[in-house]
């Protein structure tokens, strides 16, 4: 973890309330694919946790989807200065990944599959990915993931665009040898029983520090007590242990 | 020695700055930022007889200028702190630790206290009689003179080091509390606690806590936390440990001129995890600023 200042460079709006905001700044704490970052924003007490979807040398992307008072102050600002806490969470593990990897992200889940699938395809692996919206005006970074070279479903919930229905629906279509997903929670218990290898789930939680002071967001686990900011965002499929 | 060391109950601080318990963990994560020898100490994860889990989540709220957190003393119990907590914490930190304990009964507190007086590393006990996200423990010790009298008799029989009784701000009568405690034996007292609070989410009309309520803290209590100190620090003859929203170095000297000989430092750390550091490394020239050579001598010196 670091703290640093970042330069907002752009701010795009993608969708009705999904942005996409562009830093500069040191982002060297940033290891690898599903880590997260948390943001001090002026006049809010707790930091706000967003997701890395893309990270070079001194380029950070964050995309975010406007969901309160906090995202909203961030897709106001145009330019500006933010500080962050880098280099949060432990990240997706893609040494497990196997040669054909598939990936399933829903609604603002999709954003950290972006990195991982980048270093996957730069692996030499064959990536798919199913990107899981609830209707047409919803979606985002189909074309993004397609021109890393990904195999790409996209999946409606109503069916305006794409396969009708939910991504675990595509799943069950697809072969694959891991996979890797993040998304809302039901979702998330949906893909475990759809799935017919190992894989890694990332979870959300409220969070209080966002590095594994406070123990806010525990969670229980096969293998123990595990805080979703440091030990996770990402559990292995073999040790989650869904609430009853 | 410098202007910002004072003493705590017989043992020496480089300077009154000691990271609250549960904002800092078992100090090693904070290790990973800075050298942590330089703080005053910091007061460890409450600890139990028993390891726990704590309450389910979500535990956290914002609200404004502070938070709400209903965590439940997660811990791994005191065998296990003892055993792996601590050595841990020996490749870090060379000073004498504060442990923070709590308790369900009685013995359950003797227990603990016996446990960690024995280790060499731990200076101070600060015992939780305070705590207001646990059911059947913690806070309900802490509202009532006599029971808070009868935890500190019970740890003093069991114990040879300093003992803080650490004080829950959600009483009617805060000093009557405190000079109970003074009189069962304690060597000090630290307040405040966090402040019971709720919220609500306005779509789900349902609590944002799932233990519904929990402990409201931030730089929004800072003021009560002052009034407390001040209260206490004047009615009895025992060191005072402050702590309640503090942010910055001013907010320092005001706790310790409204009583603190030694100041807590804890929602902060989780905005900001460098801010002890901070104020330490910002003291000096604040107290330039107000003419204040030593910090021990403004210690109580509110007029």
């Amino acid at each position: 973890m670091k703290q640093r200042v970042f330069t907002v460079a752009a701010n795009e709006r993608l969708t009705d309330t999904v942005y996409r905001m562009t830093l500069h700044g040191d982002t060297s704490a940033i290891t690898g694919p599903g880590q997260f970052v948390n943001i001090k924003l002026e006049g809010n007490y707790l930091r706000r946790p967003i997701s890395v979807c893309d990270c070079t040398d001194d380029v950070l992307t964050l995309v975010y989807k406007v969901v309160g008072k906090g995202t909203a102050q961030m897709a106001a600002m145009n330019g500006g200065e933010l500080d962050i806490l880098t280099g949060l969470g432990n990240g997706y593990d893609t040494a497990l990944s196997g040669d054909s990897p598939l990936l399933l992200g829903g609604g603002v889940g999709v954003p950290p599959l972006y990195m991982l699938a980048k270093q996957l395809i730069a692996q030499g692996k064959r990536v798919s990915v199913v990107l899981g919206f609830n209707t047409k005006n919803e979606v985002f970074y189909e074309e993004e993931f397609r021109a890393l070279g990904a195999d790409v479903t996209v999946t409606t919930v109503d069916g305006s665009y794409g396969v009708k229905g939910f991504v675990t629906d595509a799943m069950k279509e697809k072969t694959y040898s891991y996979f890797y997903t993040c998304g809302p929670e039901p979702m998330l218990k949906a893909v475990y029983r759809t799935s017919s290898t190992s894989g890694q789930f990332s979870f959300e939680e409220r969070m209080g520090c966002g590095f594994g002071a406070c123990m806010g967001c525990s969670c229980k686990t096969i293998t123990g007590y595990k805080r979703i900011c440091k030990d996770g965002p990402v559990l292995e499929k073999e040790e989650i242990k869904w609430d009853a | 020695m410098g202007r910002l060391n004072v003493d705590l109950c017989g043992l020496p601080l480089d300077n009154p700055i000691i990271p609250a318990s549960g904002t800092f963990g078992y100090g090693y994560e904070f290790a990973e930022l800075y050298d942590i020898n330089v703080l005053g100490t910091f007061s460890f994860k409450g600890t139990t007889k028993d390891p726990r889990f704590g309450n389910p989540t979500p535990r956290i709220a914002e609200c404004t200028a502070g938070m709400i957190n209903a965590v439940g003393l997660q811990n791994p119990g005191v065998e296990k702190v003892i055993s792996e907590e601590l050595p841990k914490l020996s490749t870090c930190f060379n000073k004498k630790v504060m442990a923070n304990v709590s308790g369900f009964s009685i013995d359950d507190y003797a227990y603990t206290c016996e446990k960690l007086d024995a280790c060499d590393q731990v200076g101070w006990l600060e015992v939780n009689v305070s705590c207001p996200n646990v059911h059947g423990g913690g806070m309900s010790f802490g509202t009532s003179p006599e029971a808070a009298a009868e935890v500190t008799a019970a740890v003093k029989k069991v114990t040879t080091k300093p003992i803080i009784i650490k004080l829950s701000p959600n009483v009617t009568d805060i000093v009557s509390i405190a000079k109970a405690c003074e009189a069962a034996g304690a060597d000090g007292i630290s307040l405040i606690n966090t402040l019971l609070g709720m919220r609500i989410d306005l779509r789900t009309k349902k609590p944002i806590i799932a233990n519904k309520m929990g402990g409201f803290s931030g730089s929004a209590i800072f003021p009560v936390a002052v009034r407390m100190v001040y209260q206490v620090a004047h009615a009895v003859n025992i060191p005072v440990v402050g702590m309640g929203g503090v942010t910055t170095a001013e907010d320092v000297i005001e706790m310790m001129i409204a009583g603190a000989t030694a100041v807590e430092i804890g929602a902060a750390n989780l905005i900001d995890p460098y801010i002890c550091r901070d104020i330490i490394n910002e003291l000096p020239r604040v107290m330039d600023k107000y003419g204040i050579s030593d910090l021990k001598s403004i210690i109580g010196g509110v007029q």
